[in-house]
């Protein structure tokens, strides 16, 4: 169960800044200027891509690789890791 | 059980005996023999931490902040630009609320490059949120390692205790090591921080509107940080039988002259005290230990009989004057006591201060009727 805050005094207030959740709450997908496209034809799941992520953005599926876009900041490491080139980067559009 | 050692060495005796569980630390002159010991005794299996060897002071204090968010007590050492490029990292421990004590062996700052004492490093960090000592002899610095620990561990801040590079560091005394038993009694295993809890995961000092109201907390907790201080100095010196206070008051009841200085000139200006008394002229001294909290109350107390103030700084500010001239001012600024500060500068990179020096800094208070600027002692013609 997750704790919950909200303060209302100084009293109340830990002594330092603590959020009680994980990473999962910062949405960075938000930040990403540039988009990562998976070829799953030219892919071959050599799962490198998931390796170097530096966001845990990739996700290991059953038998393919998904890019969560919620996370994923467009940083391009997937697509220049990539050996075979199934991984394409295109501008975002919002 | 009495030492003859160096003053580094006692800062590694009372880490020893301080108990500390997490050590990182890289090598920098004048500080290196004080961690060299401290791997030492880590490596026989007399003191049980972990001796993290990082790249940069940087990395150490990354490595003391981690170790003390879940609870270790920890400790690094350093100096001079080693402590300049800690400088980022100082504020996250303030900010933190780390009880994370840290021994800083004062050294000049390049350039130009020197290894020798000067105490702008740490006050060029005076901002940071760190409590700040500056000690004598080696055995003070022994017994403030000792008092930090109890001190950071109870307000949640860190500690520097500084020692003077080589002056100090590097010179042998007869040090009382207390008995295992009185230490552990006076300073008991840090409490677990009770925020740490794998079932509720939780980010340290992440981002939040409430910055003021964070900043306004660690204010508050540095002014009472100056009674506790005193406090933690009186329980010392119950089971210890030794005592330093806040500042340390040499024949100022009486003194129409104070000269106040931190460190060893202190020593000094009381042989140079005693030589005055002798030809007539009451002269007093007072040290100032503790820099941050900056314990104004008790210095305004023992300078309000005084008719002149002369402050001796081994440090300085470009532009501005001697660091510790300028927070006694602004600290009778104040108060109702109104005293004329005579600032001088001198020891600088190491520099020599003797008894002549201070002797003339007498004579120029004495003789000169109101303050004019920052004097410099032992320049060129």
């Amino acid at each position: 169960m997750k704790k919950r805050y909200s303060v209302k005094s100084l009293e109340e207030m830990p002594i330092t800044a603590i959020s009680f959740s994980t990473t999962e709450g910062n949405e960075t997908g938000e930040w990403r200027s540039q988009r990562p496209l998976l070829d799953s034809e030219k892919c071959n799941q050599c799962g490198l891509c998931w390796m170097y992520c530096p966001d845990n953005a990739i996700l290991p599926e059953k038998d393919s690789f998904q890019i969560s876009y919620t996370y994923c900041k467009g940083c391009g490491i997937c697509a220049k890791e990539c050996p075979k080139g199934a991984i394409l980067l295109v501008k975002e559009k919002r | 059980m009495k030492r003859v050692i160096s003053a580094n060495q006692s800062v590694s005796y009372a880490v020893l005996s301080a108990k500390a569980q997490v050590i990182a630390a890289y090598p920098i002159t004048p500080q290196s023999s004080i961690v060299e010991m401290l791997a030492n005794f880590c490596s026989t299996g007399q003191l049980h931490a972990k001796f993290i060897n990082v790249e940069s002071e940087h990395s150490a204090m990354a490595a003391c902040i981690s170790a003390s968010v879940v609870g270790a007590r920890t400790f690094t050492a350093t100096s001079s630009q080693g402590l300049a490029l800690m400088h980022e990292l100082l504020h996250y421990a303030s900010g933190l609320r780390l009880p994370i004590v840290m021994a800083n062996v004062n050294r000049a700052l390049g350039s130009p490059f020197n290894l020798k004492a000067d105490l702008s490093d740490s006050l060029s960090q005076r901002d940071t949120g760190w409590l700040q000592f500056y000690c004598e002899s080696g055995q003070e610095v022994f017994d403030t390692i000792i008092q930090a620990y109890r001190i950071s561990e109870q307000i949640l801040l860190p500690v520097m205790v500084n020692l003077e590079g080589f002056i100090l560091s590097h010179t042998y005394e007869a040090v009382d090591i207390p008995d295992q038993v009185q230490i552990n009694r006076f300073l008991p295993p840090p409490a677990p921080r009770d925020c740490l809890d794998v079932e509720n995961p939780c980010l340290f000092g992440g981002t939040t509107d409430f910055y003021i109201n964070f900043r306004y907390k660690m204010h508050q907790e540095m002014e009472k940080a100056k009674a506790f201080c005193q406090e933690c100095d009186s329980e010392f010196q119950k089971t210890f039988g030794r005592s330093y206070g806040l500042t340390q008051s040499y024949l100022c009841e009486d003194a129409d002259m104070i000269l106040v200085t931190a460190g060893t000139i202190a020593g000094t200006c009381r042989v140079v005290a005693d030589q005055y008394r002798k030809r007539g002229l009451k002269v007093g001294v007072l040290r100032v230990r503790l820099f941050r909290p900056f314990p104004s109350e008790w210095i305004c107390k023992a300078l309000q009989h005084a008719k002149k103030v002369a402050v001796i700084d081994r440090d300085f500010s470009p532009g501005c004057g001697g660091i510790f001239a300028q927070e006694i001012k602004s600290a009778l600024q104040g108060t109702r006591v109104s005293l004329p500060v005579y600032e001088f500068i001198a020891g600088l990179g190491g520099k020599d201060v003797t008894d002549e020096d201070i002797g003339g800094v007498v004579e120029q208070t004495n003789q000169t009727p109101e303050p004019g600027g920052v004097t410099w002692i032992g320049l060129l013609k």
